[in-house]
């Protein structure tokens, strides 16, 4: 998601109990009683810091860890400027409170959209830069020297004319009495020593010894656990049902209806489900039981026909192509997506007449508060919220259904209550990938140049649904990105939006539209390229000269993958490039077909410039993690709909990639000192337009459609 | 009904779940162990993997009632201290990212080296079929190879 438009949340933001957006108050401080281990640290400087007398220094992290890294890459931004003892960095959740709110994520408190790194940048160097200024006076004032003659290094301030040392933990009662300076200048890069550098994840050690506390891992004194019947057709309402089967169950202790359905309420998990097998419903399925894949298509053709909102207009594109001697034309297809978080959703709730405690899993606490005011019927600030680590989020747990049934269900319950999903309930409950439809034209001039590109894209909203007041005049501006950003020089270019609902929810999953911009812009520049009888990567390069930096990547990736040189026997290169979340990253896929048509893709070349970089390692890893997400998704992925349901219910019809498949991935950073990009998300929109043009490179046959199944 | 008894990491244990519990809800909800984790139901995914005697096992379709009087160890005794060969190499190659599969495949890939002390590429991925959303496969099959060496 952007924040291109932050000012037009407010009724969203009322109801997620955020007062006002956009403001990052830095050195607010939180009451102390909220944090577990922070409150009696002498040194409190501002929100994320807290220094303790025994050497800790505890970095409070206020955004989700999902598995992106910011457990190490924020507290690496604040350790550098202070310079800490990295070995004596402990960190901790952030609680739901204003000072976390996220400036580039409409002022609230969330994860997502790869803007993490990005936004603490600055503010958490300030912050380590102030503490440090305040330990460094308090050692001077000490020993009576001059400040400028100290300096601080691995968590001490050192004299060096009188070769005099003091650890932080010696300076914080009265470094708590220094006043907070401001506008401390950063250190040059030159000068890092942490960032930069491969630093271990500083969750590591307790995600190899099963102590890391996920959202299911939650038990709160007197906890029951829930498990619910939805409706199996979207939008669908309870009828009536009879609890006396599910009641029957040892271990269940209450059905209740909630807004989502009816919750089976039990001693555990196995009783609870067991509960809500048993449990007889009949719905009302509403206005969508009719709807199905096929009658979705035959909508997007149908809607295909017509003008869509458009989003970018150059020059004089249809009389462009009326009058191009060579025209290429061509659709392409990409279906609904579950996210599948390994963790599935859950979410425990206690609310009582005097707060409301949530242990969730989630991507944004700001509204998880707002919600639990709501449904507990008290202010925000009783509402406390507590973040523990999450299975996988991918944009999944940006979502508030399951802390709304968790809230929903403690209420009628009146006790703790943790609500747990199965993995059918999440493949066929989720906010999914916007299935969608293109159409693209583009006209060559005799050397093969193209002269005229339009781009026709029809899918559903996920800023409908979220945000609908960002939608002007039928246009939204996040469907059509990296659509309306086609880097390539073609002076005629027309791209426009078809916004068609279908009544199957959809959400934000992984790079989001960029997922499936990306295929129809990389295919389509592809087929072009064959259809010019040109290279496919020259011909990228001669029209990528106003695009610096995908030139960089593509050039990087091209060069590091061989390409030009043949590949191994029985194999074909495929490439694509593409800009997403700021970030610049080309691949190269090497794949061969089996005599089945079955694909393998043995080796994919990751080039990315995200611009100054905080943790290689990491950097890597989210390349590695988001092509492996991507390619599952072009391998495998699709949520087929008929009857107003979901037909893939688990990992035996809705497969992911495992190791046995796993390719290759070399990943190469450009160095780069431009503007700052995320790194969760961007990998994944190159890889499948690299798998399917290096099919077309294999065997000539243009995949369309994802997924890509067998090519036979 | 009369209690199930069965050893986890060393002690003895009973419990008086119905017989047809997976094993995985009574590690989780009745002795509260955690570690091993839900991500299907269906043995699947291999989040839920534990040692039944020694041998890799999907506890989410495992039947309390099949566990009686034998052995389980789960992540958290695997080792004291992760100081198994195997939990040292993931630390090493910095393998988790979100870290929910990653008792799974450590209790898959400690079962694969128990009886495999160096095995292939082709052995690893017979072995480790366990899903990781995540994508941390390549540093997983890095951290084999690594505790292969080292054990």
């Amino acid at each position: 998601m952007s924040a291109r438009t932050p000012l037009t949340r407010r009724e969203f933001l009322e109801t997620s109990g955020a007062a006002s957006a956009g403001l990052l108050i830095g050195f607010h401080l939180p009451s102390g009683s909220r944090f577990r281990t922070a409150a009696a640290a002498p040194l409190a400087p501002n929100a994320w810091l807290r220094i303790g007398a025994d050497e800790s220094v505890l970095v409070i992290v206020d955004r989700s860890e999902m598995g992106q890294g910011v457990t190490t890459a924020l507290p690496m931004l604040l350790a550098e400027e202070l310079d800490a003892d990295w070995s004596k960095i402990k960190i901790e959740f952030a609680p739901a409170d204003k000072a976390y709110a996220n400036p580039l994520l409409f002022g609230m408190q969330a994860t997502g959209g790869s803007r993490s790194v990005r936004a603490a940048y600055t503010p958490l160097r300030k912050a380590g830069a102030a503490a440090r200024e305040m330990l460094v006076a308090a050692a001077a004032e000490t020993w009576g020297v001059d400040k400028s003659a100290c300096h601080a290094d691995k968590g001490a301030v050192i004299h060096a004319p009188s070769k005099r040392v003091l650890t932080y933990g010696k300076l914080v009662a009265k470094a708590a009495t220094v006043p907070l300076p401001h506008d401390v200048p950063l250190k040059d890069p030159k000068d890092w020593k942490i960032l930069g550098t491969r630093v271990r994840r500083l969750d590591t050690p307790p995600k190899v010894d099963g102590s890391a506390q996920f959202g299911i891992d939650v038990k709160a004194p007197g906890m029951l656990v829930a498990v619910i019947a939805r409706s199996p057709v979207f939008g669908g309402k309870v009828k009536s049902f009879d609890a006396a089967k599910a009641k029957a169950v040892p271990g269940v202790r209450h059905v209740v209806q909630i807004s989502s359905g009816v919750a089976v309420v039990a001693d555990g998990y196995w009783p609870a489900k067991k509960g809500r097998d048993a449990l007889d419903v009949s719905w009302d399925e509403g206005p969508n039981a009719q709807v199905s894949s096929a009658s979705i298509a035959q909508l997007f053709a149908q809607r295909a026909e017509q003008a869509g909102a458009v989003a970018r207009h150059d020059g004089d594109p249809s009389g462009t192509l009326a009058s191009s001697a060579s025209k290429i034309d061509a659709a392409y297809d990409l279906p609904f997506l579950a996210h599948a978080t390994m963790e599935p959703m859950n979410c425990t709730a206690h609310v009582r007449s005097d707060g409301v405690d949530i242990w969730a899993p989630t991507q944004f606490q700001t509204g998880a508060q707002g919600l639990g005011a709501k449904i507990g019927g008290v202010t925000p600030d009783k509402v406390l919220v507590h973040t523990t680590y999450l299975g996988g989020g991918f944009g999944r747990r940006f979502e508030l259904d399951f802390i709304q049934e968790a809230l929903e269900t403690s209420k009628a319950a009146a006790a703790p209550v943790k609500v747990i999903w199965s993995r059918e309930d999440d493949i066929r409950n989720a906010q999914y990938r916007p299935v969608n439809h293109h159409r693209l034209q583009a006209g060559l001039d005799p050397n093969g140049r193209p002269v005229v590109w339009t781009h026709r894209i029809v899918a559903p909203s996920i800023m409908a649904r979220v945000f609908p007041d960002t939608i002007k005049n039928g246009l939204d501006e996040e469907a059509v990105e990296g659509g309306v950003g086609m880097p390539y020089t073609i002076p005629n270019v027309h791209v426009d939006y078809l916004l068609t609902d279908t009544g199957i929810p959809v959400g934000f999953w992984r790079s989001v539209n960029n997922s499936y911009n990306a295929f129809a812009v990389e295919s389509f520049i592809d087929e072009l390229a064959h259809a010019a009888k040109q290279d496919p990567y020259e011909y990228r390069r001669d029209l990528l000269g106003k695009a610096p930096r995908h030139l960089g990547a593509l050039n990087l990736a091209a060069s590091k993958a061989g390409w030009g040189t043949p590949p191994p026997a029985g194999r074909a290169r495929g490439i694509a490039v593409y800009k997403a979340f700021e970030s610049y990253v080309a691949e190269v896929a090497e794949v061969s077909l089996a005599s089945d048509g079955a694909v393998k893709v043995h080796r994919v070349v990751c080039a990315v410039d995200c611009g100054p970089v905080v943790n290689p390692s990491i950097v890597e890893a989210q390349m590695e993690s988001a092509i492996v997400f991507g390619l599952t998704a072009a391998l495998y992925g699709e949520i087929a709909i008929e009857g107003g349901r979901v037909k893939q219910s688990n990992f035996h019809d809705y497969p992911m990639v495992r190791l046995a498949e796993m390719p290759q991935i070399e990943v190469h950073i450009v160095p780069s000192t431009d503007a700052q990009g995320g790194v969760g998300e961007p990998g994944t929109p190159p890889i499948a337009p690299a798998v399917c043009n290096a099919i077309f490179a294999a065997t000539g046959k243009r995949v369309r459609k994802l997924p890509i199944g067998k090519v036979v | 009904m009369p209690p199930i008894t069965f050893t986890v990491n060393g002690k003895s244990r009973s419990v008086s779940d119905s017989a047809d519990t997976p094993l995985l809800w009574v590690l989780r909800d009745t002795l509260g162990l955690t570690g091993t984790k839900f991500g299907c139901g269906i043995a699947q995914c291999g989040a839920c993997t534990v040692h039944l005697d020694g041998v890799a096992t999907r506890s989410c379709v495992t039947p309390i009632a099949a566990v009686a009087g034998k052995r389980v160890t789960t992540i958290e005794g695997l080792s004291p201290n992760r100081s198994h060969a195997v939990q040292k190499a993931w630390i090493a190659e910095d393998v988790p990212q979100c870290g929910y599969c990653q008792s799974g495949q450590i209790m898959a890939a400690a079962a694969l080296l128990a009886k495999n002390a160096n095995p292939s590429d082709a052995e690893i991925d017979a072995a480790m079929t366990n899903i990781c959303r995540c994508g941390t496969y390549q540093r997983i099959r890095a951290a084999i190879h690594r505790a292969a060496q080292r054990a």
